[in-house]
């Protein structure tokens, strides 16, 4: 697994820059990885952020955008305009979580 | 009498009676299986019946003709299960009670899910998971003139995940052999980033359908289908035209899964990936596609897993540890028309790749690559799976996938 710095910290990411370890992700991590991918963090992102942290904690795989619409209670078409054309993978980014397993 | 009850018998559910049955003792156990009717369904053959490959007729037998002696075929409509009492109960008012119980209730395409995916459903929009929506469809397809043909994949994961491609590239053939495929716009709409899930097969894919010029739309969410305006709307607020649209409507488990609580929200049971035991009940376990496992829904994951489950299931009902570890391995033939077929053989960790299958080097079947033979592999399967699979009986083929024979290239 690579290794990478951000904000002075060294962080383990896989190839596409995922975070792969849940426990480096800080919150001043997460408005670094968005302004990556062009994304201001507003409230409502933060609560969809903190949602799929904590739904992570427990379910030990990331939510997909269903997930994140039936069971955090943000809609779909809402997590499309937070993060726009892919968010299941951008929301998945900012978080420090691994993609969401397209399963095979 | 300790009594083991497995709901659903299709393919994992009947796979299970058949092997368990020779190993538990019958003076020590009974084994009953329940079903909604009399009918199983060889599913992997819908995809050739739009076509006129197949006939309905040729793809169902009565379910009763593969349930062993020893074993009680119960048909009815499961209403729940209530796991704290250990009991399940039926529409009709009857209860059946077990000490273990196996959920094999598969999982079934669910356009309702979609706003306005139902409303022209058998008019211009079509679907092929069902043996009825596959009949109508090869119906629509004998005077479909020609026009804007949209196949669409609504969300994954979908039974069959390599079934949308294999449609449309069949699609392409037949509308060539009709001598219409000028008249033919063909476009291919999907929530991932390509063709397929993991980027080898997906490149390889992909460039098949570049090849047969097949438009690819990537990344689309659909929101809804406007049966009206004939168009695909995407939760970004992208259109896609269609004049006939194919569509993999969101793929659900049973609705009394949910009903019972055992369900997540795709109504799948939550189970340990490597021996399919219940996360949430020590005596339930869910086989086949009514599980969760982050593998593909697919008869190939039932028949390879449950290679492994009869020993781990004898093992835990004597309170022993179950030692097999099931790995997801999968593999599907991809029929890509003109009497050409793909094979691809993966599992949790390892996406398909090339190479030679089973043996390594020597085949006879050809990793991720068009040959005469894995479409004949595709057409003798039918056969295997009557006689041998169902049946419960050894394929000369190992349960856990193997590295041998598969190259590993480089991703650019």
């Amino acid at each position: 697994m690579p290794v990478t710095t951000m904000n002075g910290h060294e962080v383990h990411v896989d190839d596409e820059g995922f975070l792969t370890q849940y426990d480096e992700w800080t919150e001043e991590l997460a408005k670094t990885l968005a302004a990556n991918i062009g994304i201001d963090l507003t409230d409502r992102h933060w609560e969809i952020i903190r949602f799929l942290r904590a739904d992570y904690a427990k379910q030990g795989e990331t939510a997909t955008t269903r997930r994140v619409d039936t069971v955090g209670g943000f809609p779909t078409k809402e997590q499309f305009q937070l993060f726009p054309k892919k968010p299941a993978k951008k929301m998945a980014y900012i978080a420090g979580l691994p993609k969401p397993h397209g399963c095979v | 009498m300790r009594k083991l009850l497995v709901l659903g018998a299709g393919t994992a559910g009947t796979m299970a009676v058949n092997k368990l049955r020779p190993r538990l003792d019958a003076a020590q156990w009974s084994i009953t299986i329940v079903d909604q009717d009399d009918v199983h369904h060889y599913q992997p053959g819908y995809l050739f019946i739009p076509f006129g490959i197949y006939q309905p007729h040729e793809v169902t037998k009565p379910r009763h003709r593969f349930i062993p002696d020893g074993v009680d075929l119960v048909l009815g409509t499961i209403e729940r299960v209530v796991p704290e009492d250990n009991k399940v109960l039926l529409a009709d008012g009857r209860e059946l009670g077990y000490d273990f119980l196996v959920i094999a209730s598969g999982t079934s395409p669910r356009p309702d899910q979609t706003p306005g995916m139902a409303d022209d459903m058998g008019g211009n929009v079509h679907e092929f998971y069902t043996l009825e929506g596959a009949t109508r469809l090869a119906e629509k397809l004998k005077t479909w003139e020609g026009g804007k043909l949209v196949v669409q994949l609504t969300e994954m994961p979908i039974k069959c995940p390599v079934a949308p491609l294999e449609f449309t590239f069949l699609a392409d053939a037949f509308f060539t052999e009709q001598g219409m495929r000028d008249r033919v716009e063909i476009t291919y709409v999907t929530p991932l980033e390509g063709a397929f899930t993991k980027p080898v097969a997906s490149r390889h894919l992909g460039g098949m359908l570049e090849e047969r010029k097949i438009q690819l739309e990537p990344d689309f969410m659909v929101e809804s289908v406007d049966a009206e305006a004939r168009k695909l709307v995407s939760f970004d607020e992208r259109e896609v035209p269609y004049d006939l649209l194919v569509t993999i409507p969101i793929n659900m488990g049973a609705d009394f899964v949910a009903r019972s609580g055992l369900g997540d929200d795709l109504n799948y049971v939550p189970v340990d990936k490597e021996t399919l035991l219940s996360t949430a009940y020590d005596n339930i376990f869910a086989v086949g596609d009514a599980s969760n496992i982050p593998a593909s829904k697919a008869g190939s994951v039932a028949h390879f897993a449950m290679d492994l489950f009869p020993d781990n299931f004898l093992r835990h009902v004597q309170g022993l540890p179950m030692t097999e570890k099931f790995d997801g391995h999968a593999n599907c033939f991809i029929e890509s028309g003109h009497g050409k077929g793909l094979l691809i053989d993966f599992n949790y960790d390892t996406e398909p790749l090339p190479g030679k299958y089973p043996l390594p080097g020597v085949g006879p079947f050809s990793l991720l690559k068009e040959t005469e033979l894995n479409h004949w592999g595709k057409l003798m399967f039918r056969w295997m799976y009557w006689n041998l699979l169902l049946p419960g009986k050894e394929l000369p083929l190992p349960a856990l996938m193997s590295m041998a024979g598969k190259q590993v290239e480089e991703l650019s």
